[in-house]
């Protein structure tokens, strides 16, 4: 008898208990050490609100980017429809959503650089400026540097569903994908709450 | 029958390896390019290791400097970059690469695993850490010091601002201090991703979260805790490069930044680090003496409670290296408070520790002396630390020798002897032979001697009002004496190391074969040849309990009963 | 003013220190013959050294006497807690140890016992919450103690790599050897300091009167104490602050009242005008000397380095690392580098002629 026939387990067979699957584990590991650094960026915002040595302040030079807001709010909304038709097997819908995400995190993308340029060339604020301008640019720069990452990698998502590789089985990965993508939207209600409510 | 004295047959693979070892190149390529655990592990550990002697000899360098009072030995801008260096290799590049190398190479195994959840990402995460010791060593050609020479980090591991600010620390020191832990953090992060996902959706067949063995236990706590605590420091890494690049001005008190708040960001990563480190080499003894004991481990339940109990209350005690900050007397009291109640379910383990030997028949192989030894030495670590924790009290011993004595009876006495037990316990399943016992016991005496020597002793000169991060000392304090007996142990130490790197290396050539189970032990990584294959396990093993090896040998009592 | 301790002589001090902590007679032997061996080898005096021991078993004022007796409590309750534990541990270890080699049998197995965990799981925590509140109580007493209002204030500022005192009631500044008054039962003086520092972080720490506090820029800390004894104490930097965080020396004189207000009128006087040396004065203040260093009275009025309107009322120059006399005041002026590597004083490159003289002036500084 050859060795390799004898069974590690002997006696009872083990009752059956199902693992989670270990792409979603680990962007939910992701999103807490994110998480992690994104909270000592708002701690550092919260803690040097009102000690700018020098001007300008918040109040004077920001606006609410309540528009910008509604953009990126609104494309956690279609990113969940989008994987709700790619279940459903429905290619075309899932890539016009999908498209519709991606189009609004840029208008989100956009209207933050639009929002910068006026601040650096009309009010004169850079991230030198002041612990204002650091602190404001850092945090802010933080998410937007996401919100590039998200935006990459939906876009590569976009280009295989355009190539026709992309296929049902694939809504698992997409939906880590999308946890992502809602992590990026939760931060920002977080940022704008910091930043344009409590901050200014 | 081809193993009858080890009924375990099915997760070995008996067809012999391929033959092809290939030209060395090829060999060096394969190690390049792998994302096998096993592989990536090993070189977690030697390329720990390897920071071990380094940074050990610039420890014997700082306390040569440090024998004597007004000394010469060294200058005070190399003893400076010598201490921070010795910190932050020590810390950094030495026990994180450690713990996580040991993970890395067990985790799967014990498991039942075939590797990783994410063998690319391990890969990354490993290379992304060599970088960091890149960037960090390069500091001493690349810093910019003095007429064009290297430099290095001279500003502590702790690295308080404003003095890594570009006023105080001109050239590019900071920024390799900086970029190195960014980016090592990158890496230990995601070992850390790694390693959660491993445990939670690896396990073989029959392995309920209840029955994973110890040692995958703590990891999943620590890879948890890095996840909160590595990310703060990443943070404050970060604000650092803005302010050195952008002309930021978050610790920049000229325009009203506060130093004060780099200490909490930092203290933030820097206490639940302590734990990061030691709950792996707790992890170490948990698989070490219940085997060498010859009983299961007591109190399996109160251990994982245990664990995750000091992850928990360890992320809320890091003021307690900021009693002298001037924080008010409220938050000084919530931080003694927080800090002593961590000691509760450390207590916990010791207790259990103890219990689980008492009762059996103790087999006092290298393996189990180190981890007996390291029973009382985190017993004293431990009290030294309660210590520490009454603030008032803090207020005298804080930043004195006192506290650098009791930080190495936890990193050296309780880590360090883990580690060393580690080597001993899993070398032969690594290599498929025994590190040599004759060798192995000389070690653990001499480094036995050595530590007490150097760290018993150091206490002392704390007591007698002796600050740390001094190049020299006057004379006429009372701290000569001390001073010098420290060193001599130091100087042990590093002869018993010396002898611990020699075993190594021989007995990987001369050492006498292992076979799968030499030890005896109980957990799956014995049930599969050593070094075990590629792919760890023939087929998938199917557990019944904590111990499976252990109801195979023992069909007539399996644990499966008890629990 | 010599307090250049008569008595406190390290043996001395280590034999009461003992004595305190209670080891056996041998092990007290081997100690006092250590200390004497270090004191033989390396101990060989001159001017600067003190044999002064910092430690903290020997309190001199009302915050340390506070913290030694808490120091001893919980140093009975760990130790009394390390003798328990380790007597079980070196009990299990000779008492379980596997005898006979041969014997391959199985010990029997024990799992745990809930009774057992939850006994070592509930004390613990009842000794946690003594030591809590023991140390909580001491805590309060000494953070929040109110400041009489006959409190001695002085305004501590950390700099690379020396201390200055400024003393806001009575309008001078002082460097590195800080004067307070002793308070007794009869006549109780508490000294009040703020702590600030003018660069990075320090931390000031004179063991025998009071535990250390941080000065962190854009912070203000305080501490206080009531010292008992006349006496001069040392203490020193003890947070790495750069190159010289080890030569950032201090020195506390702890003065009767009389001692202390002639101190006192001493230092509010403008700096001496000796003619005798006035041409030293003249290369001083040609010289960069003055964008540094004030000398009140003249037209010395930098900031930026020490106050040296009454330089020769102190014992030590460059933070304690040398002493004062005029040999060691011009080797300091001639190379500071030699004396305290990386101290932010540079070399001023004057000839030995002009250094003489400098050093001349300074020496009229009473």
């Amino acid at each position: 008898m050859s060795a390799s026939t004898i069974p590690l387990a002997h006696g009872i067979a083990t009752e059956d208990f199902a693992q989670p699957y270990h792409g979603t584990v680990g962007m939910v590991c992701l999103i807490i050490a994110e998480s992690a650094i994104f909270t000592i960026f708002v701690v550092a915002y919260l803690y040097y609100i009102g000690k700018s040595i020098s001007g300008p302040q918040p109040r004077e030079v920001l606006e609410l980017p309540i528009f910008n807001t509604v953009c990126l709010l609104s494309s956690s909304f279609t990113i969940w429809l989008a994987e709700r038709n790619l279940k459903r097997g429905a290619m075309g819908a899932f890539s016009l959503w999908w498209a519709l995400t991606i189009v609004l995190g840029g208008i989100f993308l956009g209207g933050t650089a639009l929002e910068w340029r006026k601040l650096i060339y009309h009010d004169g604020l850079k991230i030198s400026t002041n612990l204002f301008g650091t602190t404001f640019y850092s945090l802010v720069g933080l998410h937007a540097s996401h919100v590039i990452i998200g935006l990459t990698m939906l876009s590569i998502v976009l280009i295989f569903a355009l190539a026709g590789k992309l296929k049902r089985e694939h809504s698992r990965q997409l939906e880590v994908l999308s946890l992502y993508w809602h992590f990026v939207d939760g931060v920002w209600v977080v940022v704008f709450t910091v930043v344009y409510i409590i901050g200014r | 029958m081809a193993d009858s004295t080890l009924p375990i047959g099915s997760v070995i693979d008996l067809t012999p390896p391929s033959e092809a070892y290939g030209t060395w190149l090829e060999q060096v390529h394969s190690w390049v390019v792998t994302v096998d655990h096993k592989k990536l592990g090993i070189m977690y550990v030697v390329y720990a290791l390897i920071f071990l002697l380094v940074a050990g000899f610039e420890a014997i360098l700082l306390r040569i400097q440090l024998m004597v009072p007004r000394n010469n030995f060294i200058s005070p801008e190399v003893f400076n970059r010598l201490f921070t260096m010795h910190g932050t290799t020590m810390i950094f590049l030495m026990g994180m690469p450690m713990v996580i190398g040991f993970a890395n190479y067990l985790v799967p195994l014990m498991v039942g695993a075939r590797d990783m959840a994410f063998p690319r990402l391990n890969a990354f995460s490993f290379w992304m850490t060599a970088l960091g010791g890149l960037f960090l060593y390069y500091s001493f050609v690349g810093g910019v010091g003095l007429q064009g020479a290297g430099s290095a980090p001279d500003f502590t591991w702790w690295g308080y601002a404003p003095l890594t600010e570009r006023a105080f620390s001109r050239g590019h020191t900071a920024d390799y201090w900086a970029l190195a832990l960014i980016v090592a953090g990158f890496g230990t992060i995601g070992a850390a991703v790694n390693i959660i996902a491993t445990t939670l959706c690896m396990r073989c067949k029959g392995m309920t979260l209840f029955r994973m063995p110890l040692l995958p236990w703590l990891n999943l706590v620590v890879a948890g805790m890095i996840l909160i605590a590595i990310s703060p420091l990443t943070a404050a890494q970060i604000m650092l490069l803005i302010d050195r690049y952008l002309g930021g001005h978050f610790f920049d008190s000229q325009a009203g930044g506060a130093p004060y708040v780099w200490m909490h960001f930092f203290w933030i990563f820097g206490h639940p680090e302590v734990y990061i480190l030691v709950l792996p080499a707790f992890a170490i003894a948990n698989e070490v003496i219940p085997v060498f004991s010859r009983k299961a481990i007591f109190g399996y339940p109160a251990m994982v409670a245990a664990s995750a109990g000091i992850g928990l209350i360890s992320l809320s005690v890091w003021a307690h290296h900021m009693f002298t900050v001037g924080m008010t007397s409220a938050q000084n009291a919530f931080f003694v408070l927080s800090t002593g109640l961590v000691g509760v379910p450390t207590g916990i383990k010791i207790f259990n520790w103890i219990a689980t030997m008492w009762g059996g028949k103790i087999r006092f192989a290298t393996p189990m002396l180190f981890c007996t030894a390291f029973v009382v030495q985190f017993l004293f670590a431990g009290l030294t630390g309660i210590i520490l924790s009454t603030a008032p009290w803090n207020w005298q011993l804080h930043n004195s020798y006192f506290v650098i004595a009791h930080f190495h009876y936890v990193l050296v006495g309780a880590i360090i002897f883990c580690i060393f037990a580690g080597f001993y316990y899993w070398f032969p399943k690594v290599t498929g032979r025994m590190l040599d016992e004759r060798l192995g016991k000389w070690h653990f005496w001499l480094f036995v001697l050595g530590f007490h020597m150097t760290f018993d002793l150091m206490h002392i000169p704390g007591l007698l009002g002796m600050p740390r991060s001094i190049y020299t000392y006057e004379p006429g304090r009372g701290w000569e004496s001390w001073n010098m007996l420290v060193s001599i142990g130091g100087i042990i130490q590093a002869v018993a190391t010396l002898i611990f790197v020699y075993n190594l290396v021989y007995s990987y050539f001369k050492g006498a074969e292992a076979g799968p189970d030499p030890w005896d032990a109980w957990t799956l990584e014995w049930a599969t040849s050593s070094p075990p294959p590629e792919y760890n396990f023939a087929s998938e093993p199917v557990v019944n309990s904590r111990r499976p090896l252990w109801d195979l040998k023992h069909p007539e009592d399996p644990d499966s009963r008890y629990e | 003013m010599n307090f250049l301790c008569a008595g406190e002589d390290p043996q001395i001090m280590f034999a009461g220190w003992l004595q305190r902590k209670g080891p056996g007679p041998a092990a007290y032997a081997l100690l006092l013959l250590l200390s004497c061996a270090g004191h033989a080898a390396w101990g060989a005096p001159t001017d600067n050294i003190v044999y002064q021991t910092p430690s903290i078993f020997q309190p001199q004022s009302g915050p340390a006497h506070m913290i030694y007796h808490l120091s001893l409590f919980v140093m009975q309750i760990t130790g009394a807690i390390f003798i328990v534990v380790a007597a079980f541990w070196l009990y299990v270890v000779v008492r379980f140890r596997q005898r006979d080699p041969k014997d391959d049998s199985e010990p029997p197995q024990i799992y745990g016992s809930t009774q057992i965990e939850m006994a070592w799981t509930v004390i613990p925590i009842l000794i946690v919450l003594v030591l809590f509140l023991t140390t909580a109580r001491i805590l309060f007493a000494i953070q929040d103690a109110k400041m009489p209002p006959t409190a001695t204030h002085v305004d501590v500022v950390g700099h690379q790599f020396w201390w200055e005192f400024n003393y806001p009631d009575y309008r001078f500044t002082t460097v590195g050897e800080l004067h307070v008054p002793v308070s007794t039962e009869q006549a109780p003086m508490t000294t009040s300091l703020r702590l600030l520092s003018a660069d990075v972080v320090h931390a000031f720490w004179v063991p025998a009167l009071m535990g250390k506090i941080d000065t962190i820029p854009n912070k203000v800390n305080s501490m206080w104490f009531n010292p008992d004894k006349v006496g001069m104490y040392v203490g020193q930097c003890a947070q790495f602050c750069g190159v010289e965080h080890a030569k950032m020396l201090l020195r506390v004189y702890v003065q009767t009242p009389d001692d202390f207000a002639a101190w006192v009128k001493n230092q509010q006087q403008p700096a001496v005008q000796d003619p005798a040396v006035a041409e030293g004065r003249q290369v001083f203040e040609s010289q960069a000397c003055i964008s540094c260093h004030v000398i009140r009275g003249t037209a010395a009025n930098g900031k930026f380095g020490p106050d040296l309107t009454h330089l020769m009322s102190r014992d030590t120059i460059a933070s304690g690392a040398s002493a004062n006399t005029p040999a060691d005041l011009k080797l300091w002026i001639k190379d500071p580098d030699y004396v305290k590597p990386g101290s932010l004083m540079p070399a001023m490159q004057l000839s030995d002629d002009q250094i003489d003289k400098i050093v001349a002036y300074l020496s009229t500084l009473k």
